[in-house]
C-alpha cells in the first residue's frame, strides 16, 4: 500500500533545477531510504514531503506529491496540519533550550493539548516509544540541552512523535553521532516502522542496507535506481548505480 | 616586524589603560568627594528624608533628603521601560525574523540615527510636542512624570530593540525549523521555540535600556517639571536622581555641594547594580 505518491516532480532553486522528474510511490510502514552523493538531491525530496522546502525563497515545483491520495501541494492543503502528519528528524539534533518535558509537550501544545495528566500520559508514551524514557524519566524537568547527542537525537525522534504523525522523515540522522548512538537509532527505526512510515536519508550505504526496505539512488537531481533494498545492494540494473555502491565514487 | 609588532602591542595596551584608569579615576573621585558628606550628615537622613531644602543662604539649617528623587528616578525608569520594553521587544523580534529586506533597509538606518540624536534633541521634541499634548489630552502643566515617561520610553527604544535584534538574529535557524515541522505557525515558532532562546539577551537588553532611563539627564530635566518633592501623581512634577544633580551644581557650595556628589553617589550605586546584573544575565546566557 502506498502512502506517499510522488509524479513528475521537478524542483527548482529560482532557475536551478535540482530535481528532474522524479517518480516514486512510498509504501506505507516500510523504511525507503534515500542514497547518493553530496548535492544529488536526496535531502531536496525529503524536505518536499513536509514542505519544509517553503522556506526557501525561490524554490518551486511541477508535478505533484500526494500524501494517501491528497495533493500536498494544494490551494487547500493546510500546511500546519501536513507537519503534523509529517514529522521529521534532523541532522544536526535540535531540542529546544527548555526542559525535556517542555519539548516533548511543544507538539501536543501546538495542537491545542493544555490538560496536564493528558500532556504526562503523551510525554510518558512518547519517550517509551523512543526507547529513552529509562534513561529520562528522572530528569524530565531538567534542560534538554544537559543530554549527550544520541539521547538529544532520540529526544527529537519522541517529541516528532508526541504529535501522532503518520510519516517520520529523517535526515541523515545518524551522522552527527557515535556508533553506539547510531546503532541505537537504527534499533529504533526498525520498531517504528510498524507504526510509521519511515523516510530516511543516509551518507552511509550500510546503514541503509541494515534498516531499510526499499532504497532509492539519486544522482544529480534523478533518481536513477529505486528498488528493494537488498536488490539494488545485490543485482543493480544501473551501471552508475553499480559504481556507487561498490564505492567507485561518492 | 617585530620591533613594530613589540610597539604596536604597547599602543594597545596603553589604549586599554587609558579607559581602565578612566573609569578607576571617576569612581575614585566620586567616591572622595561624596564619602565626607555622610561624616556630616546621616545616611539613613539622606536615603529615607522626603524634604529637600538645601542651605542656600548660609544659615546652617539645610535638610538634605533625596527619597523623592530616588522614588522620582524609579518612577521614569519604570514608565519608560513599560512603554518603551514592549514596543522596543516586539519591533526588535519583527525586525529580525518578519520583517521585508526592503523594509528592514530604511528600518535600520532609521534606529541608528535614532539612536545617535542628541538628548537635548530628544528634549526639544518633548517641550514643544509631548509637553502640549499631555496638557491638553490629561491636563495638568504638560510637565509631569507621564510626559517623562513617555519621552524616555521613545530613548531606550533604539538600545532596547537592537540588542533584542541581535539575540534573536543569533539563535540559530534550527529551533525555528524544529519547531515548525511539528506542525507550529511561523508566529508560534518565533514566540514559542526562538523567543526563549533569545532569553537572556533579551533580558539583557531590557536591564540596558533601564541603565539608560535612570542615567538620562537633559531630556528629562527639559520635560519633567523638577519640583524636589515626593511623586504625587503621574501628572505631577517630578525630580530625578539626575536632575537634582544638574539643575542645583551650578551655584552650590560647601554641604549643599557635597549633597550632590553624594546624589552622584546613590546615582553610581544604582548603575553599578544594573551593570552588575547584566553581566549576570549575559553570562547565564553564554552557558545556557
Amino acid at each position: 500500500m502506498s502512502k506517499i505518491e510522488i509524479k513528475n516532480l521537478d524542483l527548482y532553486y529560482d532557475d536551478l533545477q535540482a530535481l528532474k522528474n522524479v517518480n516514486m510511490s512510498i509504501a506505507a510502514n516500510r523504511i525507503t531510504a534515500f542514497i547518493g552523493p553530496s548535492g544529488c538531491g536526496k535531502s531536496t525530496l525529503i524536505k518536499t514531503l513536509n514542505r519544509m522546502n517553503d522556506l526557501i525563497p525561490g524554490c518551486h515545483i511541477t508535478g505533484s506529491v500526494t500524501l494517501d491520495g491528497e495533493d500536498i501541494y494544494g490551494k487547500d492543503l493546510d500546511v500546519n496540519l501536513l507537519r503534523k502528519r509529517v514529522g521529521m528528524v534532523f541532522q544536526k539534533p535540535n531540542p529546544f533550550p527548555m526542559t525535556i518535558y517542555d519539548n516533548i509537550a511543544y507538539g501536543p501544545r501546538t495542537h491545542g493539548v493544555h490538560r496536564k495528566a493528558m500532556l504526562d500520559e503523551i510525554v510518558e508514551k512518547s519517550l517509551q516509544d523512543a526507547a529513552i524514557w529509562g534513561e529520562l524519566k528522572d530528569r524530565l524537568l531538567k534542560s534538554a540541552l544537559g543530554l549527550s547527542g544520541g539521547q538529544q537525537q532520540r529526544l527529537c525522534i519522541a517529541r516528532a512523535l508526541a504529535v501522532q504523525p503518520e510519516v517520520l522523515l529523517m535526515d541523515e540522522p545518524t551522522s552527527a553521532l557515535d556508533p553506539i548512538s547510531t546503532a541505537k537509532i537504527e534499533e529504533l527505526a526498525l520498531q517504528l516502522k510498524e507504526h510509521y512510515t519511515l523516510v530516511m536519508v543516509t551518507h552511509n550505504m550500510q546503514q541503509a542496507l541494515r534498516v531499510s526496505d526499499t532504497t532509492a539512488f539519486f544522482l544529480l537531481g534523478e533518481v536513477v535506481e529505486y528498488s528493494d533494498t537488498e536488490k539494488l545492494f545485490s543485482m543493480p540494473v544501473d551501471k552508475r548505480t553499480e559504481d556507487y555502491i561498490t564505492g567507485r565514487f561518492g | 616586524m617585530r620591533l613594530k609588532e613589540r610597539v604596536m602591542r604597547w599602543v594597545f595596551a596603553a589604549s586599554a589603560s587609558v579607559c581602565i584608569a578612566a573609569v578607576v579615576l571617576i569612581c575614585v573621585f566620586l567616591f572622595a568627594n561624596g564619602i565626607p558628606f555622610f561624616k556630616k550628615y546621616d545616611l539613613f537622613a539622606f536615603l529615607s528624608g522626603t524634604t529637600w531644602s538645601p542651605d542656600i543662604y548660609d544659615t546652617g539649617k539645610g535638610v538634605y533628603g533625596i527619597l523623592p528623587m530616588i522614588v522620582g528616578s524609579i518612577y521614569v525608569t519604570a514608565g519608560a521601560l513599560l512603554i518603551g520594553g514592549p514596543i522596543g521587544i516586539l519591533a526588535g523580534v519583527y525586525m529580525a525574523r518578519f520583517a521585508p529586506k526592503n523594509l528592514l533597509k530604511v528600518l535600520q538606518p532609521m534606529m541608528a540615527l535614532m539612536a545617535g540624536i542628541p538628548s537635548v534633541v530628544y528634549g526639544f521634541f518633548g517641550i514643544t510636542n509631548l509637553v502640549p499634548m499631555v496638557r491638553e489630552v490629561f491636563g495638568g502643566t504638560g510637565f509631569s512624570i507621564l510626559t517623562a515617561c513617555l519621552l524616555l520610553g521613545i530613548m531606550i527604544l533604539p538600545t532596547i530593540l537592537q540588542l533584542t535584534y541581535s539575540a534573536v538574529k543569533a539563535v540559530p535557524e534550527y529551533y525555528f525549523e524544529g519547531s515548525l515541522a511539528l506542525g507550529a505557525t511561523e508566529e508560534r515558532s518565533v514566540f514559542r521555540a526562538v523567543m526563549p532562546a533569545a532569553k537572556s539577551g533579551i533580558l539583557a537588553a531590557v536591564v540596558l535600556g533601564i541603565g539608560r532611563a535612570i542615567g538620562e539627564t537633559m531630556a528629562v530635566v527639559m520635560v519633567a517639571g523638577n519640583q524636589a518633592r515626593m511623586p504625587k501623581g503621574l501628572l505631577k512634577g517630578v525630580r530625578t536622581l539626575t536632575s537634582n544633580i544638574v539643575t542645583e551644581m551650578g551655584y552650590a557650595a560647601d554641604m549643599h555641594r557635597e549633597a550632590l556628589i553624594a546624589t552622584g553617589v546613590v546615582l553610581f550605586v544604582f548603575i553599578l547594580l544594573i551593570n552588575l546584573l547584566f553581566s549576570i544575565l549575559k553570562r547565564k546566557g553564554e552557558t545556557a
